[in-house]
C-alpha cells in the first residue's frame, strides 16, 4: 500500500506509477520535481540535497498514511533522491492511485506540499560564484 | 547532563561540525537547550525556524530532555 524510499541513484516515475496500480483505482497522479537551472537569475550549477534519513523516512510514510485515510486511496508510491544532483535531475517522485481523478489530484499535491514542510531534507544550490542552503533564512 | 546533538544542513555549517556535546543542568528542556545553542551560535537565531527532534520526531518547547534522546537541530528543510 506504501512504497518510501530515499535513493543515491536516479528516480524512475514509471517505478511510482506501476507500484501505485490497482485494478479499482481509474486515476493515477504521478508527480515529478526537478532540479531548476536558474533561482532568482543565478545560474544553479547543481543540488546538493542530505538528509535525517530515519526521521524523513518516518514522516514521508505518516504523509503516505494521512493520504490513505483522509482520501478513497489506495497505493502511494513515495521516492526522493539524495546527493549531488545536475540540472534537469529528478529529485523526487510521488504517486497517488485514486478510484477517480480528482482525488489523486489534491492527495498528490498534498504529499509535495507537507513533504516541503515537514520531511528534514535539506538542498544546497551550488551556483557559479557561491552556495545557499534553500529557504533558511527569512 | 551531557547531551550529545547532531545538526544537518545549514545547522551543520554554523555549528562547523555535525556532532556537538552540550553540558546542561538536568531536566533542562528543548527551549533551554535552544537558548543556549543561539548563545554560543548566535547566526542560529537568524535562521527562518530551527526546530528540534528528539528520537525522532518533532519536539515541543517545553520536552524534558535526557542525556540517552538522540537530539536532531532540524533547519528549514527544502525538500523537493
Amino acid at each position: 500500500m506504501i512504497d518510501i524510499q530515499l535513493l543515491d541513484r536516479p528516480l524512475s516515475p514509471l517505478t511510482c506509477t506501476e507500484y501505485v496500480y490497482s485494478p479499482d483505482a481509474g486515476g493515477i497522479v504521478t508527480f515529478t520535481g526537478t532540479v531548476r537551472n536558474h533561482t532568482a537569475d543565478r545560474s544553479v550549477r547543481h543540488l546538493e540535497f542530505e538528509s535525517y534519513e530515519p526521521m524523513a523516512i518516518k514522516e514521508m510514510r505518516k504523509i503516505a498514511e494521512t493520504i490513505l485515510r483522509r482520501w478513497p486511496a489506495r497505493k502511494v508510491s513515495f521516492h526522493h533522491r539524495l546527493g549531488t544532483l545536475g540540472i534537469g535531475d529528478l529529485a523526487v517522485v510521488i504517486a497517488v492511485s485514486c478510484p477517480h481523478r480528482r482525488e489523486a489530484f489534491e492527495a498528490c499535491q498534498y504529499a509535495i506540499d507537507t513533504l516541503k514542510q515537514t520531511v528534514p531534507i535539506w538542498k544546497k544550490e551550488v551556483f557559479e560564484d557561491g552556495e545557499v542552503w534553500v529557504a533558511a533564512h527569512p | 547532563m551531557k547531551l550529545q546533538i547532531t545538526a544537518f544542513g545549514i545547522a551543520k555549517d554554523i555549528l562547523g561540525t555535525a556532532r556537538l556535546q552540550i553540558e546542561l543542568p538536568e531536566a533542562a528542556t528543548v527551549a533551554h537547550l535552544k537558548e543556549a545553542l543561539e548563545r554560543q551560535f548566535p547566526q542560529l537565531a537568524e535562521l527562518k525556524s530551527l526546530a528540534v527532534a528528539v528520537n525522532q520526531e518533532y519536539a515541543p518547547e517545553n520536552q524534558p530532555l535526557a542525556s540517552s534522546d538522540e537530539i536532531v537541530l532540524i533547519p528549514p528543510v527544502s525538500g523537493g
